[in-house]
């Protein structure tokens, strides 16, 4: 086990300023309904996340890929627990969080085809996953860089309700980051200024122990308990057990209503564990196989299936089915990937500036006539006519 | 009153902004000092009792952290103006400001752009010393994705920052401290947009082009003076944005002209500079009588001493010496 792994609070530990109201989890019971879809959420990200490994052994995908593997509860509860109109924003590892914000399994795994029905065209890929009408604010590949933006969203959520329609502040944003991004400073500038400036963020720490090779307690002072970065700041903390998607959606229910309410940051030191590598190139040969043994023994997906069909709400027959009506989507999303078009070579000098402009004519194709974009919420793409021969 | 009206540089800059933020609510500036203390430069002076403190944020000294910040608002469809009190303390928001504001239109797929304004002091000539001397532009040109604007003159200042903060896409705005008491015709209201790209004829000239931007045009100016007394002319061309470059007025300029001087305040290896001279040797190759010449600032540090500040900068000696060498006057 890992050294931070005897840790874990279970359930729903809260830390909070003495002089803060206290805060009771909210413990209304989801519906049998509701706890179907999350297991099949969660046994999807699996499925989707085994058959990436595999198309990354084939060279289908390139590049670096993140497996979300063991941590599927974090991003299905948390999500849960959000509303359709507050930002997300998470790191590299990101296609359980698009999977559960609801991008479709097609535009995920077109994306890291590198094809053009991929979520950005095949431009972003594996860490940079964007879904603009799920609220989906990417994927991030710089370890801790989504957290100002995260913070950033939130500024602007807030200045949209209160300033400019001088009402309340209604949504929250969801910022996720790894235990490792914890020593960047960008984080802490973003906890600083969220405590600042009263900003409905949730900072979630997906605690799965390692950043890349190296564990919490060799990387990270106070790594038994992350609550106490938080507390420096002067925002409220919890420490939530993300091994279990109930216990994630409660206590990610009752902070997310409380940062709403209040419109202030919370820190979340979400207990979770990566059954795989950091990275696809990643042996794994820092830690012991009993440790991940013991972690898998506690299994977000394994828990939710022995609860559900132990409360009568899914047999073992309906369980089988479920999954095997996953694997086939995933098999269906990784053919529907297949059989998109590579993008054409044109679009490499798209999405560069939303408006086509400029004379910049190098001895390269001129970078600046790209401009345009898919996305309605820009204008349109105004063909330009400026070439090389034009300068004079 | 209007038509002859003189301001200085800061209060051109504080026009364009305050005049934007009338026109679109989602406009806010945030930085350094810039409500309570009135900006550490005095360009958001009185900003503050305008707009309120929801508008106009001090944020704590926290580059990387606000510059990020204001990404995402922007992100969000919010169009924010960032100001560095000098652009030498944003190398510590090196990520944000390269790696997500440029980039995320394009990664994104065109689906979250970026129209944000970051903007404030560049450059030497203060005797700050090595750390706080940066002409940025060397370094952050060279990243697509985003636009470079550098204005010589108050009008400038204003026309091009109303039009970096109506812009879709970044905008990295390069101020200089030493131009910041500049006065100078400055029209008001919107007639003075200034669109990017454009380069302005700033003195007519038919033996040589000295192609510049931001403060060395004023070098540029002081040198063309000096070199009509001793017979040679000069046409100096302020580019004004470096991104987009308006590479075609410097070309017309030198077919007539076949000397191309190009003087450029950051340091010369992979510079805008050198981007410049490139593409007239491309474009003018059969045009040009000598090849381009190129005054920077030197390849050193900056200094602090004033003397050697002085000669550190791309200044008017060393560009008449430049200028005299390419006509064959040397």
């Amino acid at each position: 086990m890992p050294p931070h792994a005897a840790d874990i609070r279970s359930p729903f530990d809260i830390h909070r300023g003495a002089s803060a109201p206290r805060l009771a989890a909210d413990r209304t019971p989801p519906s049998a309904e509701t706890l179907c879809k999350w297991l099949r959420d969660m046994m999807l990200i699996r499925e989707f996340e085994v058959r990436c490994m595999q198309a990354y052994q084939d060279k289908k995908i390139g590049g670096f890929c993140h497996i979300y593997i063991g941590q599927e509860a974090v991003a299905v509860g948390c999500v849960a627990a959000m509303k359709p109109e507050d930002p997300l924003v998470t790191a590299y590892r990101d296609h359980g969080h698009a999977l559960a914000r609801g991008m479709t399994p097609e535009a995920c795994m077109s994306e890291m085809f590198g094809r053009v029905d991929g979520c950005a065209k095949g431009k972003g890929g594996s860490m940079h996953m964007f879904d603009k009408t799920h609220n989906m604010f990417g994927g991030h590949g710089i370890v801790g860089a989504q957290t100002p933006l995260g913070a950033g969203l939130a500024f602007a959520t807030k200045y949209e309700d209160e300033v400019l329609r001088k009402g309340k502040s209604s949504r929250v944003t969801l910022c996720f980051l790894g235990d490792g991004a914890l020593n960047q400073g960008a984080v802490h500038e973003a906890m600083n200024l969220a405590g600042l400036m009263d900003l409905p963020v949730v900072f979630v720490v997906e605690n799965n122990g390692y950043s890349m090779g190296t564990s919490i307690h060799r990387g990270t002072t106070q790594g038994h308990d992350l609550r106490s970065k938080a507390s420096g700041y002067g925002i409220d903390s919890a420490i939530v057990d993300g091994m279990d998607v109930l216990e994630t959606y409660h206590g990610m229910k009752t902070v997310i209503d409380d940062a709403r309410a209040r419109s202030r940051p919370w820190f979340i030191d979400m207990r979770c564990y990566r059954y795989k590598g950091h990275s696809m190139s990643d042996p794994r040969k820092y830690r012991t196989r009993d440790e991940e043994d013991a972690w898998e023994t506690g299994d977000p997906i394994g828990r939710l299936n022995k609860q559900l069909q132990k409360q009568g709400i899914l047999s073992e027959e309906q369980a089988k089915d479920m999954l095997r009506e996953v694997k086939n989507e995933v098999r269906a999303c990784v053919a529907f990937a297949d059989a998109s078009p590579i993008p054409a070579a044109e679009e490499l000098y798209t999405d560069v500036f939303v408006e086509s402009w400029g004379r910049y004519t190098g001895s390269s194709k001129p970078s600046m006539l790209g401009g345009g974009t898919n996305h309605p919420s820009f204008k349109s793409i105004d063909p330009s006519t400026d070439s090389t021969e034009d300068l004079v | 009153m209007s038509a002859l009206r003189e301001i200085e540089y800061r209060d051109a800059l504080r026009e364009a902004m305050s005049e934007e933020m009338r026109r679109d609510a989602k406009v806010f500036l945030l930085g350094e000092e810039v409500a309570e203390y009135n900006g550490a430069y005095k360009v958001s002076k009185g900003m503050l009792d305008e707009f309120g403190p929801r508008r106009i944020i001090d944020t704590p000294i926290s580059e990387s952290g606000f510059a990020g910040l204001a990404i995402g608002a922007a992100m969000q469809g919010l169009r924010p103006i960032v100001e560095f009190m000098s652009w030498s303390f944003s190398l510590v928001a090196a990520d944000p400001i390269l790696n997500n504001a440029p980039k995320m239109l394009y990664m994104s797929g065109g689906q979250f752009g970026c129209p944000i304004v970051f903007r404030g002091n560049d450059g030497a000539g203060g005797q700050l010393g090595s750390t706080h001397s940066w002409c940025v532009e060397g370094m952050f040109s060279n990243v697509p994705g985003m636009k470079m604007v550098i204005p010589a003159t108050p009008d400038d200042a204003k026309g091009l920052l109303k039009t970096a903060i109506r812009d879709d896409d970044p905008v990295f705005f390069l101020e200089s401290e030493r131009m910041l008491g500049l006065k100078g015709h400055v029209p008001e209201g919107d007639e003075i947009l200034v669109p990017f790209g454009q380069a302005r004829i700033r003195r007519e000239g038919t033996d040589c082009t000295l192609a510049s931007w931001g403060r060395p045009v004023h070098f540029c100016l002081e040198a063309a003076d000096a070199l009509a007394k001793e017979g040679i002319s000069c046409e100096v061309i302020d580019l004004r944005s470096i991104r987009p470059l308006d590479i075609g007025s410097v070309v017309r300029s030198v077919k007539k002209t076949s000397v191309c001087v190009v003087v450029d305040q950051s340091w010369s290896f992979g510079s805008p500079g050198s981007e410049l001279a490139a593409q007239v040797h491309r474009h003018c190759f059969d045009d040009l009588d000598n090849f381009v010449h190129r005054v920077h600032t030197a390849d050193v540090p900056s200094p602090y001493a004033f003397n050697l500040e002085q000669e550190y900068l791309p200044n008017a000696r060393r560009i008449c010496e430049a200028v005299r060498a390419a006509t064959y006057n040397a």
